[in-house]
């Protein structure tokens, strides 16, 4: 059965993160709002209502298509797309149909694959509708809101990379600045199109709707594979259809066939004029574009960081920031953040801690520290957890780790004279005078004795050169 | 018009209007009246006046809206069981302008159901008679206004036209009738029939009038982005030496006598003046029509799609489901033309036609426009009736869609292009019913049509 390839498309909406909705004047923010609070009568569509594209959302979505090397179309014009139900209340959808806002383009993925973009468009969200038995209710804070949907070419070939696309997917667009990433809120949801095939022409597809995990979407196009190659191995057919995914049965289940597809009736927008941009507007925006995931990794590569450890970093376009920048002013110092990163910032139990409070120039410091010896690395894991705790950021990694008391002894007037007390001390005798005849094993004992006297803080490896100096 | 000052009291003229309409009540020009709030805000602008304040250009003026204007002011019902109960919690830019203006709103007129008609037959509320036949239609859709402007009631009235209901019902009321330019002024808080021609405009007595009340309504409203910068001037343009062309393929088969009597006559009246008229004609017009009914429904069929009686309006009390809410509410919501054009609007947007039907009807669209643009070219302005018969009998033509579509041939065409156009009195037939010559510009040419039209107001 290994010889089927798989071909996997997908459909990602994200919502952008604008201050108001893609037409009216409304807080497009919902998030913990009163049902029905985030609602102007544009989005409730009373008689007469006009609606007045949001600048911002263009901007957004120019951003989007260019953090997907996408080419930006200068001209793009709205559709309605109609339908009938509770949570539209327009009785259609402003989409873009025919002349979408982005173009043609390709995204990279970290194991070096492409998945070209075939076009995105931007639409509006529609409302929530809740169901209890015998009624249902509407919330239209979401009506409105600005989406971009992205379509992806059939590129991708196994689950993982479909995993990857949607990961580097929502990298790109966080990365970007255009939506909050929040896969819980349904900042980004995914449609899965999948097919399988033992020959160059591509079976007959499904796709899989509604899909806001990574895990998830690697889950439901594995089932569906296995689900239609065990179809085709009985000799039946897949159907061309709508499917949902249950996370709980880990199964996809048919929802609408091809048949009952509705006919949309598109029809070019009337109310918005098209979208004409210039070239300098692209120009000015793609000049002030932040850097994207794939300018981090080349900027990582001097790090040798494991690409599992790097691409986790990346996830968090705050740590990620803060590691462009220490590798910036000091990349001999930087792996060692880096590791920090990867291995404490990231541990589930710190997930809560605010990642913008450390400075680069603070992680340096820190860095520096353990580099000089002055800090052990228990000790700096210790103070990298306190400067995410600290309430008064002008305490310095310096005066943390000497607050805590962890700062190693490499004063070396201070160890001279604390090494001196240690060679007069008479159950210390012996031994200096077999470090003295050239009997080094004695040395530890020299060195254990300074290491206690100054409760820890001194530096072994100065506290032998010094020793070995005096009993020269 | 008369506007209130220290002579003229606001009260007198708004308490005047609504005496008169009550004494024409018959006519049913109105479907609701707003009597205690006009002489309130009259009784208001009096205090102003008295008071040596500034007041607005049309301080104290009556008028008629037409009901497919929102304002909350009473309910707004676009003649529609549909919105039968519905106040409207904000107000249209055009009703704003007006008012900011002191001008005082004594009622709403009557209309076909969301102005889908040419008759004002297909109101909810029934139909409003002719001002010059009670026997006879007062054409539409804005049917109400214009009667209410042709008796009296009030000197001016607001319509809307997207291919012919202000200038047909001016026409057969005898008075003036504006549509202009696309664009011109804004659409916010009008109820919706077809987007991409729908134009707010007026009815009025002389051109001056109108022409005051276009300067105010007129101009760019963030809240439509289809509106253009204001254009309109204060006053009317010289329209000394403009040539103007007599459209053949709308004077000949199928247009009544009369008619043609009526509008050659104006065309005379035009040389006469010192115009320089020329027959002309744009072949390309003919399929105006056709155009229009394939476009139109289109967009009506999905600016009606919100009437779903989820959120507001009426709902059904047959409704059991999601399905027979929708299906059951609409049924019972919308009048038969409504449903008529969804229904062909429907189909000709449905995969498998929309090639056939409105891709090629945009694409002739283009065609007509460049046709316009060509004519242009050799003249200033265009004459042509407004619709080929004076007003017909009631029941005459509201079993039959077609000859009813047939009304807006000769005006549809200018709405698919954009252009402004005015219908103008230009006669009265041998059976005493009015007749209105219909004179359109490239857009932008709106004023000049009313400085045509103002030079021959008086000339026998």
């Amino acid at each position: 059965m290994g010889d089927y390839k798989i071909t996997v498309g997908v459909e990602c909406h994200v919502q952008l993160n604008t201050k108001t909705k893609l037409f009216s004047g409304v807080d497009n923010d919902a998030v913990d709002k009163e049902p029905n609070s985030c609602v102007s009568p544009i989005d409730y569509a009373l008689p007469g209502m006009l609606p007045v594209l949001n600048k911002a959302a263009v901007e957004k979505a120019v951003k989007a298509g260019l953090a997907m090397n996408c080419k930006i179309n200068l001209t793009s014009r709205f559709d309605r797309k109609h339908y009938y139900y509770p949570d539209l209340p327009k009785g259609y959808q402003i989409t873009q149909m025919y002349m979408p806002i982005i173009g043609a383009g390709v995204i990279h993925l970290p194991d070096g694959s492409d998945v070209h973009i075939e076009h995105a468009h931007l639409e509006e969200d529609a409302g929530k509708l809740s169901h209890f038995g015998t009624y249902s209710l509407v919330d239209l804070n979401r009506a409105g809101t600005p989406l971009i949907e992205i379509v992806s070419m059939p590129d991708m070939h196994s689950p993982a990379q479909v995993r990857s696309y949607c990961e580097e997917l929502h990298r790109l667009m966080v990365y970007a600045g255009v939506t909050n990433g929040d896969l819980y809120q349904g900042n980004m949801r995914f449609d899965v199109n999948v097919s399988v095939s033992k020959t160059e022409v591509l079976g007959t597809r499904t796709e899989t709707k509604n899909l806001n995990s990574f895990r998830s979407i690697e889950r439901a196009v594995e089932y569906e594979v296995k689900r239609q190659i065990a179809l085709l191995e009985k000799g039946e057919k897949v159907k061309q259809e709508t499917r949902g995914w249950n996370d709980t049965t880990g199964k996809t289940t048919s929802q609408r066939s091809k048949e009952e597809a509705q006919d949309y009736r598109y029809m070019p927008e009337p109310d918005v004029p098209p979208i004409v941009l210039t070239q300098d507007y692209v120009n000015k925006i793609e000049a002030e574009m932040p850097m994207m995931p794939d300018a981090y990794r080349s900027l990582f590569d001097i790090l040798n960081l494991d690409p599992s450890e790097r691409e986790a970093i990346l996830n968090y376009p705050v740590l990620a920031n803060r590691l462009a920048e220490s590798v910036k002013k000091n990349a001999q110092l930087s792996a060692r953040i880096a590791h920090w990163f990867s291995g404490v910032l990231l541990a589930e139990e710190n997930q809560d801690k605010n990642f913008g409070l450390a400075t680069a120039d603070e992680l340096i410091e820190l860095s520096d520290m353990v580099e000089k010896k002055e800090l052990s690395s228990t000790g700096a894991k210790a103070v990298l957890m306190e400067m995410y705790d600290r309430k008064n950021t002008s305490k310095t990694p310096h005066i943390l780790a000497k607050e805590m008391n962890l700062l190693q002894e490499n004063d070396t007037d201070a160890l001279s004279a604390i090494i001196d007390e240690v060679l007069a001390m008479s159950e210390c005798a012996k031994a200096a005078e077999d470090v003295r005849n050239g009997e080094m094993k004695a040395i530890g004992f020299l060195v254990g004795q300074v290491m206690k006297k100054s409760k820890g803080k001194a530096n072994p490896a100065s506290v032998n050169v010094l020793i070995k100096q005096k009993l020269a | 018009m008369k506007i209130a000052d220290k002579n003229t009291k606001a009260v007198d003229l708004v308490r005047e209007a609504l005496e008169k309409a009550k004494q024409y009540e018959d006519y049913h020009c109105f479907i609701s009246m707003n009597e205690a709030r006009a002489l309130e805000k009259a009784r208001e602008i009096d205090e102003k006046i008295a008071k040596g304040e500034k007041v607005g250009r049309l301080a104290g003026v009556p008028y008629a809206l037409k009901d497919n204007y929102l304002s909350p002011e009473g309910v707004t019902t676009a003649a529609a069981k549909m919105l039968d109960n519905f106040p409207a919690p904000i107000t249209a830019t055009a009703v704003k302008k007006l008012e900011d203006e002191g001008a005082i709103m004594i009622g709403r007129t009557n209309l076909d159901a969301y102005a889908h008609g040419s008759s004002t037959e297909n109101s909810y509320f029934g139909p409003t008679a002719n001002a010059y036949d009670k026997e006879r239609v007062a054409g539409g859709s804005s049917g109400g206004s214009a009667v209410a402007v042709a008796l009296g009631i009030v000197p001016f009235a607001l319509g809307s036209d997207t291919g012919g209901s202000i200038r047909q019902p001016a026409s057969f009321n005898g008075v003036y009738g504006v549509k202009p330019t696309y664009g011109t002024v804004s659409r916010y808080g009008v109820v919706a029939m077809a987007s991409s021609t729908d134009v707010m405009g007026c009815f009025a007595k002389t051109a001056d009038d109108a022409n005051l009340v276009m300067d105010i309504m007129a101009g760019k409203d963030p809240k439509d982005s289809t509106t253009l910068d204001k254009f309109w001037k204060e006053d009317l343009p010289d329209p000394k030496g403009k040539k103007i062309g007599l459209i053949t393929d709308f004077m000949g088969d199928g247009v009544d006598s009369e008619v043609v009597r009526c509008v050659k006559e104006y065309a005379e009246k035009l040389k006469k003046a010192g115009y320089e008229v020329e027959e002309i004609s744009i072949p390309m017009l003919k399929y105006g029509l056709a155009i229009y009914y394939i476009v139109q429904p289109a967009e009506v069929a999905s600016n009606l799609s919100r009437y779903d009686g989820v959120r507001y309006g009426f709902r059904s009390s047959k409704t059991t489901d999601l399905d027979s809410l929708y299906q059951e509410t609409r049924n019972e919501g919308f009048m038969p033309e409504n449903k008529r054009r969804i229904l062909v609007g429907n189909y000709v947007l449905s995969s498998g036609y929309f090639d056939a039907y409105y891709l090629k009807a945009q694409k002739a669209r283009t065609l007509l426009i460049n046709a316009y643009k060509d004519a242009f070219k050799k003249v200033d302005a265009l004459l042509c009736p407004v619709a080929p018969a004076p007003a017909f009998k009631f029941g005459e033509k509201i079993n039959d869609p077609l000859a009813m579509y047939m009304e807006d041939v000769m005006s549809v065409p200018q709405s698919m292009a954009g252009m402004p156009s005015i219908s103008v009195p230009a006669g009265i037939t041998k059976d005493g019913l009015p007749v209105g010559a219909q004179l359109s510009g490239w857009r932008g040419d709106d004023q000049m049509l009313l400085a045509i039209a103002k030079s021959l107001e008086g000339v026998e």
